[in-house]
């Protein structure tokens, strides 16, 4: 044990020729801090790409109406000076009493893939990458374990020993993606569609990790599209050009279909294999097809419960 | 820290001053002299900021071209960032390990170097927001995390609550660390009111980072690789191998480079709990390769990938079987009674070193990119770091050892002359 005497001095010894040595270490000090700046130099040019009004932006649920005019204002804006395309961004609210659902007949897809291509051009995808937010799957007929499908399947379409499986989000009515977000840049609407704030998500790709069905999408660019290419028809939580850093996701065309329009994917079709539709509306299609059909969905055991669902003739 | 600044008693004898102004002061000579040293200290310093210094360029570049540059993709969305992550919260809870024989066990030896443990912790938790902070693909947005300003998902989140244990975690070391120290300078002895709960707190706390870093990753059910309930147990068992194994041989150097004493007696104790701790993680790596393997089934794909590479895709065995070899040939070099002999140090500073990068490997490529291949829709895309991903991780490290060696500065006049605590 110590002495009381001992342990009152204080421990830490005086330092000679304090100012000197002070001098040096402030000399090093300086350059250190010298050295940082020239380091991360870069910083700055990505910050003169952002302005402060960005920055400061709230989340979407909660700017008044005023505000959100400016965003979408300022977001116009950005896409002209970005892209050089004029563009109209709408703020398309889920219709009351809607609830949106898809289906694919499987017996019809014949993986030809126009859906994929559609997908590209409508959510103004990135060129460079050739992004969509729809997989399709060449699956061996007799399985529906998802581990003997190819992504990535070439030459003529349909094989005959094959069947088609599009995968795209399946707007979860319990969505992993969604639980896991840090921040709540995702959520589900009134209407089932599962959405992303653009100007919330921080890009920690934790969604990316939870989904079960390789649905989201991260820009890790700055995306790019011809001036001639863009899709001038854009809304706030859909196909408006997204940053970079931050992750997306299908929407069920929610810039059409909240105006009564069919999903770009469907006009797509050739094979008039996908069916959407309201599914509170009792004479749609898509109810009938519901009611009458042997349907079944991807991963059920997951818990999921997508609002997506495949059928056979 | 404000919890310190409230200290009671200010009018003790030598209290005369008040802690608003005598705890700065404390700061600023514990940086002086933790600025103080020889010309090998200086050069440690100068190189670690060197490699600081790279990595931060590295980051600022993947801040402005976009994480592009990273080799990451959306079907391997995490890779070598977060696989560090998640092995330093790994070192940081282990750092516990000293804490427990202190004083839950009244181990006096180990009551007069238990700071060394708290600051690796310190040293660690930085570490692990800094790699967070590196994967954020819009890392301007940080201010969304926070609560109250930003919008905070919680308790529903995993990610959210790792963030609040961890920070807690870092702030109740930054506590203990701070108080022991300060009065060290004062000259007075420490007040246990005022640091063993938070102690016994920190105990509790280490298990619940990395517990909570666990179910980040097992509460997905969409990948099978994660989604094993053994995986929390499996965390905490790797942390009380790598984080003893840090700072035995943060003591060998210790003792090596500034002549303090005492220190053989911790290394011992350390050493026992390895020789448990690196078998129990053992068991555990096995009992889930039996089920994995043996059940067999979908689930198997991710770990024979890992092991035996999947349809001719192979670039994790060559990282697996080293962390394999490692971790087997550390535990039988731990298993030998004469590990302790003071001449076999140089043996059981590279057992350390072994068991270490055994568990670093396999908490990080080892854990989180097979959860990624093949990826929910079954495709195979490989990762390898890139380049820059190296840059940036390099730096993170310079980082925290800096933190760590300027920390463990601050503490050796303690470390030298233990006052009864
Ligand atoms: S499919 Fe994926 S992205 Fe879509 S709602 Fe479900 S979990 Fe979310
Ligand atoms: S990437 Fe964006 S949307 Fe996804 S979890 Fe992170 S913050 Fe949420």
């Amino acid at each position: 044990m110590t002495t009381t005497e001992n342990a009152r001095k204080p421990s830490l010894p005086i330092v000679e020729n304090f100012t000197r040595r002070a001098a040096v270490k402030g000399g090093f000090a300086t350059l250190g801090a010298a050295a940082f700046v020239a380091a991360v130099s870069p910083l700055r040019q990505a910050a003169e790409d952002k302005s402060a009004a960005e920055f400061m932006q709230q989340h979407y649920t909660e700017l008044s109406p005023q505000q959100k005019a400016d965003v979408i204002a300022r977001l116009e804006a950005e896409a002209k000076e970005n892209y050089g395309a004029d563009v109209t961004i709408a703020d398309d609210r889920p219709i009351p009493g809607t609830k949106f659902v898809y289906a694919i007949n499987l017996s019809v897809c014949n993986g030809n893939g126009k859906c994929v291509e559609a997908c590209h051009k409508e959510n103004n995808h990135d060129r460079d990458t050739n992004q969509s937010y729809i997989r399709v799957l060449e699956m061996p007929k007799g399985t529906m374990d998802m581990e003997k499908g190819n992504t990535t399947y070439t030459g003529a379409v349909p094989q005959d020993d094959k069947f088609y499986l599009p995968v795209q989000c399946q707007q979860c009515d319990e969505p992993p993606c969604v639980d896991v977000c840090p921040v709540k840049a995702t959520w589900k609407e009134e209407d089932g569609i599962v959405v992303v704030d653009y100007n919330w998500c921080i890009g920690c790709r934790y969604c990316e990790a939870a989904c079960p069905y390789h649905a989201r999408r991260f820009n890790w660019k700055k995306p790019e599209v011809p001036a001639d290419e863009v899709n001038p028809d854009q809304s706030y939580l859909s196909n408006r050009i997204r940053p970079v850093g931050v992750v997306e996701k299908c929407t069920y065309c929610l810039h059409r279909t909240r105006r009564g329009k069919l999903p770009a994917c469907l006009e797509a079709c050739p094979t008039g294999a996908r069916v959407f539709g309201n599914i509170l509306d009792k004479d749609s299609n898509i109810r009938w097809i519901l009611e009458n059909k042997r349907v079944y969905i991807l991963k059920e055991e997951l818990g999921t419960k997508p609002a997506f669902f495949y059928y056979f003739d | 820290m404000s919890s310190i600044t409230t200290t009671p008693q200010p009018n003790e004898p030598n209290g005369k001053q008040s802690h608003i102004t005598s705890y700065p002061k404390f700061i600023g000579r514990s940086l002086w002299l933790a600025t103080e040293g020889s010309f090998a200290f200086y050069a440690w310093m100068t190189m670690l900021t060197a490699l600081f210094l790279v990595g931060a360029n590295a980051w600022a570049n993947q801040v402005a071209g976009g994480m592009i540059a990273t080799n990451m993709t959306d079907q391997v969305s995490w890779g070598l960032y977060i696989a560090n992550f998640t092995f330093m919260v790994g070192l940081a809870a282990g750092g516990v390990m000293m804490v427990i024989p202190a004083y839950l066990y009244h181990d006096r030896k180990m009551h007069d170097v238990v700071i060394i443990g708290e600051l690796l912790a310190i040293a660690a938790i930085v570490m692990c927001l800094m790699f967070v902070v590196a994967d954020l693909g819009r890392p301007d947005r940080f201010w969304h995390m926070l609560p109250i300003v930003g919008k905070f998902n919680w308790p529903i989140s995993m990610l959210t609550w790792d963030v609040i244990v961890l920070n807690g975690y870092l702030l109740l070391n930054l506590h203990i660390c701070g108080y022991l120290l300060y009065m060290r300078f004062l000259g007075r002895k420490p007040n246990p009111t005022w640091y063993i709960p938070f102690v016994m707190l920190s105990i509790v706390w280490a298990i619940s980072i990395h517990t909570v870093t666990a179910f980040l990753y097992c509460g997905l059910g969409g990948r099978p690789f994660w989604n094993t309930a053994l995986l929390a147990p499996r965390f905490l068992a790797s942390a009380f191998v790598s984080g003893p194994a840090f700072i035995i041989v943060s003591m060998v150097l210790i003792k090596r480079l500034t002549g303090v004493g005492g220190l053989d007696q911790p290394i011992a104790t350390l050493t026992k709990i390895i020789r448990v701790t690196i078998l129990i993680n053992l068991l555990m790596v096995a009992s889930e390769l039996f089920t994995e393997f043996y059940t067999g089934g979908s689930h198997v794909s991710a770990a024979k990938y890992l092991f035996f590479g999947l349809h001719g895709k192979t670039a994790l065995v060559p990282w697996t079987w080293t962390a394999i070899g490692l971790n087997v040939t550390a535990a039988l070099l731990f298993l030998w009674p004469g590990l302790l002999r003071l001449r076999w140090r140089p043996l059981l500073v590279t057992a350390c070193l072994m068991a270490f990068v055994g568990a670093w490997i396999e908490k990080g490529m080892g854990l989180i990119i097979p959860g990624f291949v093949p990826s929910t829709l079954h495709e195979i895309v490989e990762y390898v770091p890139s380049q820059l991903e190296w840059k940036v991780t390099v730096g993170i490290w310079a980082f925290g050892l800096m933190v760590f060696t300027v920390a463990l500065k601050t503490a050796l006049p303690t470390l030298k002359h233990p006052a009864e605590h």
